[in-house]
């Protein structure tokens, strides 16, 4: 479904993305671990086709994103870091905004689609709020109904978790579970314990390289009875 | 270019959602109005003409539409929802258009809401419709270029007020090189062909004609063209 072949990006002197391959296959949840900087949001954004690679390329479903990123665009949900939305937008003017530019322009497509987000997220309750005045997990919720509009087969996650507490993260990994079984998923995370509570797939990268891709079991493997918090920081002692 | 449509419904609904839409539609209607009545002399002058309160727009403009213009961009970027439009199906053009668009008909509107003061001079007087019309004309294409300008600098940084600044600057030089007391001065230091042909950039020549009834296509290709050159700038300096 994703198809990541040698992305590279470079700013200035520094390389943060070098050569990152993988694929991910429908019903995969790929966990996308690395220290902060190690080029994850960098190699996501290059996906989704927000910034371009300086050298190789991504396809979803047989896209090429280099080549035609709208279509890219079309095919992928993305829930960028920090869910960004228009926070003087109620939640539902901001998902009828996002329905349209998915091409849903009738007033019953717009609405089956924007009830469905709503339902699948449980965002029912806050629907007629701008999005300022939510909490930080009803705005994360935004953002994944955002992502999940059009029913994407590929989606892509960034630190979906990030500074929700624990009732929140756990709603968070049912969501993407259940929804994952038609669906590739990639979720960038430096929580540990999220890969084996969802993923079945794991990509540890440090310093823009992918230092492992396997299954959480065969990384538990690696080293038996350690903690996983060990083995990442072997593979990314690297990167300091 | 069916995309241009939502994101131009949702930025001009977007300036109705704050009080930004109304602070400003009411301040340019005192300001427009008092510059008319306190200095133009707009009553004094007896004449059932609207030229004493338009003659003070390209000064209007210069403060207002850089206020109006200056969170365009920039507050796309600073609150990171420019990531989520650029991963949602649209390219970079149909989004500048969109917002541009709604930013004009925004502005448009501010302009058309001196119509009680042309009702007001058809009561009193029998005004020339024609140039009435050609006024409004060219005050609206007036506004057009001014924004395509502040839209551009918009672009360029996250810093609503170094965006606000840096359009006003730009402005301002476009304006001064039709002002007559800058052109005298440029007039001891330059030929006079070399000043004829730097005065033939500015607002106010272009725009004086229109005031006066006269609707010459080569000062609306003016308009049209800076207008359509700084929107092109405005998508490189996105997509750079």
């Amino acid at each position: 479904m994703i198809e990541v072949k040698g992305l590279v990006k470079t700013y200035g002197p520094k390389r943060a993305v070098d050569g990152v391959s993988f694929t991910v296959k429908r019903g995969d949840i790929l966990g996308f671990l690395g220290p902060n900087g190690a080029g994850k949001s960098t190699t996501m954004k290059m996906i989704t086709g927000f910034i371009r690679p300086d050298a190789g390329t991504a396809t979803v479903d047989g896209i090429d994103v280099t080549a035609d990123p709208v279509a890219v665009k079309r095919k992928l949900g993305y829930l960028p870091e920090s869910a960004p939305a228009y926070p003087e937008m109620t939640v539902e003017e901001f998902l009828g905004f996002i329905a349209e530019v998915r091409g849903f322009r009738g007033a019953d497509a717009k609405r089956a689609q924007v009830d469905r987000a709503i339902g699948l997220t449980h965002l029912a309750p806050v629907r007629k709020q701008t999005i300022e005045t939510l909490s930080k997990g009803f705005k994360q919720r935004v953002g994944f109904a955002q992502a999940l509009l059009h029913d994407p087969a590929a989606l892509v996650l960034d630190e979906p978790t990030d500074g929700l507490d624990p009732n929140q993260k756990n709603e968070v990994r049912s969501l993407i579970k259940n929804m994952a079984v038609e669906k590739a998923v990639i979720l960038s995370t430096h929580i540990l314990e999220e890969v084996d509570a969802i993923c079945n797939r794991v990509i540890i990268i440090s310093r823009g390289k992918v230092v492992a891709d396997e299954t959480p079991a065969s990384l538990h493997a690696r080293k038996p009875g350690a903690r996983l918090d060990e083995i990442f920081r072997t593979l990314t002692a690297s990167d300091v | 270019m069916t995309q241009i449509s939502p994101v131009f419904k949702r930025e001009f609904f977007g300036y109705f959602r704050s009080p930004v839409a109304y602070v400003f539609l009411i301040v340019f209607s005192i300001a427009s109005i008092a510059l008319a009545f306190f200095i133009g002399g707009f009553f004094k002058a007896g004449q059932a003409s609207m030229e004493r309160y338009f003659m003070f727009y390209p000064w209007l403009f210069l403060f207002l539409i850089p206020a109006a213009g200056m969170r365009l961009w920039s507050e796309e970027k600073r609150t990171g929802t420019v990531e989520l439009l650029f991963t949602l199906p649209i390219t970079t053009l149909e989004a500048v258009l969109g917002k541009f668009l709604a930013a004009w008909a925004f502005l448009g509107l501010a302009v058309l809401l001196s119509l009680p003061l042309a009702a007001t001079i058809a009561y009193l007087g029998s005004p020339d419709w024609g140039v009435v019309v050609s006024t409004y004309l060219g005050a609206i294409l007036m506004a057009g270029s001014y924004l395509g300008v502040c839209s551009l600098t918009s672009a360029l940084t996250k810093n609503q007020v170094i965006s606000f600044v840096i359009s006003l600057v730009a402005c301002l030089v476009i304006l001064f090189l039709g002002w007559s007391v800058f052109s005298e001065i440029l007039g001891s230091i330059f030929p006079t062909w070399a000043v004829d042909l730097l005065s033939n950039f500015s607002f106010i020549t272009h725009f004086e004609a229109f005031t006066k009834g006269i609707i010459d296509p080569k000062d609306i290709v003016f308009f049209l063209s800076l207008t359509g050159f700084t929107l092109f700038l405005n998508v490189v300096a996105i997509e750079r």
